[in-house]
């Protein structure tokens, strides 16, 4: 399945929409995203552009193997749960940095799990997909 | 507004139901899909609908100034989306599989697993 | 003290198979010294307990519940703590020259322990759950001793049958227990030993007494549950003699006699306890009369004397009770010295077939004093204990205010029987013609003699000196049954009188069946009839019945079509749903009319439209689309009524949803029409039932108040709590984040689970 209009939109769409899905994961804790968007999105614009360019092109993009991004998720997500039990508090307690960050603004924990659920969601429906491409 | 939807969850449960006990396994999915879309809009219902107005804290206030819709269906509803699309794409894949197996797509001659022999004994 | 008791022979049960494997010389030697020190506990405590004072420990086990791990040691449980002990001793000295150093006594002895510890922790139980637990594991150890040789069939059954059958009981047992817990506001004794009056006057007190009698019945083998316990003869003889004539299968009694402070004097307990214990002591009698096995003989008598209890505790007059007290510590004395003396001529003889043994007399002279001594005491002769407690027994029924003569003559009949019993059994072997093909005794070893012997000197000497068993056995035990007024007193000589004149009738007519034996089992039916169509037949229907119900079942729920599945789950939680909504009184009868602008009505008529669409639809690609356009739907309701996140998400899952199928269909078989009109009628009927009881469920949610408690405490705290303005957001990562966790380790779960149905196509290598 090859189309010239597909590929050349997907080749100017493709970095917007990612940064988009990070965009969508950092504010999520304000405003509309998180986590399970902005890792569907991301999905979405590789799983296009595997549409329009094949599915070997967008593993070379990706350079890491979804299920690796999976198992790195559901991993950030616990030793984000793990992390307050370092200071005494319940497992997956929020804790904050007293002083916001440039751009990233107030950091803690949860915005680790999220990360954790982005990449997590991501490898799942990448490997979904691209694994019924190359049937 | 709500009873309205109460309606559309119905039609969704009786579409979604009696494309799941076809015979057809190809389907079990697509009612699988309708009865995920009913389910979702039901508890997003019964949590009461709230237009516009979404549950997030404005600049300056503590609280969100209500009336705002309810957060907690919300939240229940996200992750049962998402959960949704893994179930769906995994019985996609479990049918096609089973599909080439079989060579059939008749559910009633996938019984093998299930049935006692007339023996008596287990298989 | 009492815990250290209880707990020392589950503790030795771990020692004891690693002391047979390193110093397999000192470990016969040693095992039987753990019952004699705890028998010599149990006789310095003994003058406390005598003189009304129990013994008490308490830890709290479960407290919500009420059930502590109590225990509770008054004259009742000490008659039966030293009877267990006692005969405990006697086996642990008897069974390593019974089994000539088979390599299987450690796990023997392991269990015969565990065993022992079990029967201490029942007798001593001071709640009636830790009464309960520890009366399961006697049963369990029962299956596992009587399944010793488990390599033989006969073994592995009747274990399971003794299994089966009192752990049957067992259930009635726990939920009788329950009840009675509920009724009496605890489960502690020595409280429910004072609230009787309570108890009885309770509506729920006839369901308990009938749950709790079950369990006594089926562990004291009382009919209809008699058959279980002469196929539990299939176990070595010491264990026979210790699980099933003197300790375990008396667990029935035990626990009736507990019991009468607080279930007992009723009209139904009356009926029901003494009837059933009649039945089952003439019956028991009759069968033992008619077997030629030594083992199953006596398995019988035991059968009946069990039955003679119950039907004493039954009456529950004082003179009963003592009568019951002194007969089961004289049964206890002489049935377990005749089991042992029939397992030394087993082992010597190689026979336990009464027709082939004769004249063992001569070969082994003390092994013979046991077995007469013992089979004197059975038969009531004086000056033995056995004589004493036949007295007693005929003592309290011709005062019962009941039927005294009627009583009279039933024991009358079952102890003639006992004295043919003992005399088939204790004197016959001994004495008379030896067979034809003679046998040749080899060696007795003096334990297999000297173990059988001291029980049977015991019921001598306490025939000849009662005072002493009386004084701190039987009348403790009695005043803990009974009440603490009660004295006893027991003596060999009554004088002339009733009694006297009953025992001589009873050992003239049991001497009159020996000699007119042959005679009574021909007018008796034969055995294998009882083995059809009695309670053993009874037991083996259940049995074969129990397949194939379950067969037939199976058949019916799980016919191996999916849809069948689907409909039967999906119609009962339906139906339950229905059920309980009609109950509720259904939908409220004035509804608002929905008011909504033009495009909130689009938005669900979309939906709707794609639903139908959806199932109408003959073309696979159509199907899509449609489904298509109900997700986008959807996602357009989240978007008008404040779910923008939901929105999104959706949006986004539609979008890969369609890819995926994009991927997948073409590869998807076509839509074919498979149904019957019929049947595609019926489902539509039952999926629009459905459709239409959920909607009638949402509109009378919706009709009701909603009490948002917990998404106001979100709403409030998520900002200060969590940082956050996106408040589902923050209940997805810092809330509830536990959920989130569990949600996005399925989503893995699903992902590799697709993944390996793709990649590992033929690995099982196992596909028709």
């Amino acid at each position: 399945m090859s189309s010239v209009i597909l590929s050349t939109a997907i080749r100017l769409l493709l970095p917007l929409l990612l940064l988009f899905s990070v965009f969508l994961l950092l504010r999520g804790h304000n405003e509309p995203g998180g986590g399970f968007v902005g890792g569907l999105v991301a999905a979405a614009a590789i799983a296009l552009y595997a549409l329009a360019e094949g599915a070997g092109a967008a593993r070379r993009l990706l350079k890491l193997d979804p299920r690796s991004l999976i198992a790195f998720g559901l991993a950030l997500a616990l030793t984000s749960g793990m992390i307050p039990l370092l200071f005494g508090q319940p497992l997956l307690t929020g804790l904050w940095l007293p002083f916001p960050l440039p751009v990233l603004g107030h950091v803690g924990t949860p915005l680790l799990f999220d990360v954790g659920v982005y990449l997590l969601v991501a490898g799942m429906a990448l490997l979904i997909v691209l694994s019924l491409m190359e049937e | 507004m709500e009873s309205v939807f109460a309606v559309v969850v119905g039609v969704l449960y009786a579409t979604g139901i009696y494309l799941m006990v076809r015979r057809s396994i190809v389907k079990t999915i697509f009612g699988l899909a309708l009865l995920g879309n009913g389910a979702n809009l039901l508890i997003f219902t019964v949590g009461r609908l709230t237009a516009g107005r979404p549950p997030y804290i404005p600049a300056g206030e503590l609280a969100p100034l209500p009336p705002v819709a309810d957060p907690l269906p919300q939240a229940l509803i996200l992750t049962a989306i998402v959960i949704g699309f893994g179930v769906q794409a995994f019985a996609l894949v479990l049918i096609k599989r089973v599909y080439q197996t079989v060579g059939s797509d008749d559910v009633d001659k996938m019984t093998t697993t299930d049935t006692i022999a007339d023996t008596g004994r287990t298989p | 003290m009492l815990l250290a008791l209880v707990m020392s022979g589950f503790l030795a049960a771990l020692a004891a198979p690693v002391l047979y494997h390193f110093v397999p010389g000192w470990a016969g030697r040693l095992c039987p010294l753990l019952p004699l020190a705890l028998f010599a506990c149990l006789l310095t405590v003994a003058g406390q307990v005598s003189a009304g004072t129990p013994l008490v420990f308490s830890l709290p086990w479960i407290p919500s519940l009420g059930v502590s791990f109590s225990l509770y040691l008054d004259g009742l449980g000490l008659l039966f703590a030293l009877l267990v002990t006692g005969i405990g001793f006697l086996v642990f000295l008897y069974t390593p020259a019974y089994l000539d150093d088979d390599p299987r006594l450690g796990r023997l002895s392991a269990w015969l322990f565990a065993f022992m510890g079990a029967m201490l922790g029942t007798v001593m139980a001071g709640n009636l759950m830790t009464m309960f637990v520890f009366w399961e594991l006697t049963g369990l150890c029962s299956y596992i001793l009587i399944g010793f040789d488990h390599e033989q069939e006969e073994s592995r059954r009747a274990a399971l049958q003794a299994l089966l059958v009192t752990g049957g009981g067992g259930l009635a047992l726990l939920a009788g227990f329950i009840l009675l817990g509920n009724i009496g506001g605890t489960m502690e004794l020595a409280e429910l030993l004072l609230r009787g009056d309570a108890v009885r006057a309770h509506p729920l007190y006839l369901p308990a007494l009938l749950l709790v009698l079950a369990g006594a019945f089926t562990k004291s083998a009382q009919f209809p549950f008699h058959f279980w316990l002469p196929s539990a003869m299939a176990a070595p003889t010491p264990i026979s003699a210790y699980l099933h004539s003197a300790t375990m299968v008396k667990l029935g009694v035990f626990l009736l006699a507990r019991l009468t402070p607080i279930l007992g004097g009723s009209e139904a307990w009356l009926w029901q306890v003494s009837g059933v214990g009649a039945v089952t002591m003439l019956t028991g009698a009759l069968l033992a009369v008619k077997e030629h096995d030594l083992k199953r003989i006596l398995a019988w008598s035991t059968v009946s004397s069990l039955g003679s209890m119950i039907l004493l505790l039954g009456i529950g007059t004082p003179g009963t009770v003592i009568a019951v007290m002194t007969f089961l510590l004289t049964h206890a004395l002489y049935k377990s010295s005749l089991f042992l003396t029939v397992g030394a001529i087993d082992h010597v003889a190689g026979s336990r077939d009464i027709r082939q043994l004769g004249g063992l007399a001569s070969g082994m002279p003390w092994l013979a004093v046991a077995g007469i001594l013992g089979a004197f005491s059975m038969a009531g002769l004086p000056p033995l204990l056995g004589f004493i407690s036949k007295e007693i027994v005929y003592s309290a029924t011709l005062q019962s205010n009941m039927l005294p003569q009627i009583l009279s003559g039933l024991f009358l009949a079952g102890n003639a029987l006992m004295v043919t019993v003992a005399v088939m059994a204790g004197v016959g072997p001994f004495f008379g013609r030896k067979p034809d093909t003679p046998l040749h005794p080899h060696g007795l070893s003096p334990l297999l003699w000297l173990s059988p012997l001291i029980p049977a000197l015991f019921g001598l000497l306490f025939g000849l000196f009662p005072g002493s068993a009386t004084s701190f056995l039987i009348e403790p035990a009695v005043r803990a049954v009974s009440s603490p007024s009660v004295n006893v007193s027991l003596a060999l000589w009554h004088g002339l009188n009733m009694e006297l004149l009953l025992s001589i009738i009873t050992l003239a007519l049991g001497l009159g069946v020996v000699l007119f034996r042959r005679r009574l089992i021909a007018l008796l039916p034969s055995s294998s009839d009882g083995f059809r169509y009695g309670p053993s037949g009874w037991y083996r229907l259940l049995l074969d019945g129990v397949p194939i119900v379950a067969r037939l079942q199976t058949r019916f729920v799980q016919d191996g079509r999916l849809r069948h599945y689907l409909m039967i789950s999906i119609g009962v939680a339906m139906g339950l749903m229905g059920l309980t909504f009609l109950q509720s009184g259904g939908l409220p009868g004035d509804l608002p009319f929905p008011t909504g602008y033009l495009h909130e009505w689009l938005t669900a008529g979309i939906i709707v439209a794609g639903a139908v669409t959806v199932t109408l639809t003959d073309s696979r690609l159509g199907a899509v689309a449609a489904l298509g356009t109900v997700g986008y739907g959807v996602s357009l309701v989240y978007i008008l009524y404040g779910a923008p996140d939901l929105a999104m998400t959706q949006f986004c899952i539609e979008t890969l949803s369609i890819v995926l199928f994009v991927l997948v269909l073409y590869r998807l078989p076509l839509f074919t029409l498979l149904s019957t009109p019929a049947v595609r009628l019926r489902d539509a009927a039952m999926a629009t039932a459905i459709g239409g009881l959920m909607m009638l469920l949402m509109l009378y949610v919706i009709s009701q108040p909603l009490v948002p408690h917990v998404s106001e405490f979100f709403l409030a705290n998520s900002l200060s709590l969590a940082h956050g303005r996106n408040v589902v957001n923050v209940i997805l990562v810092d809330f509830r984040a536990l959920d989130t966790l569990g949600e996005i380790t399925v989503l893995a779960v699903a992902a590799v689970g697709v993944f390996g149905l793709l990649k590992y196509r033929s690995a099982g290598g196992n596909e028709p």
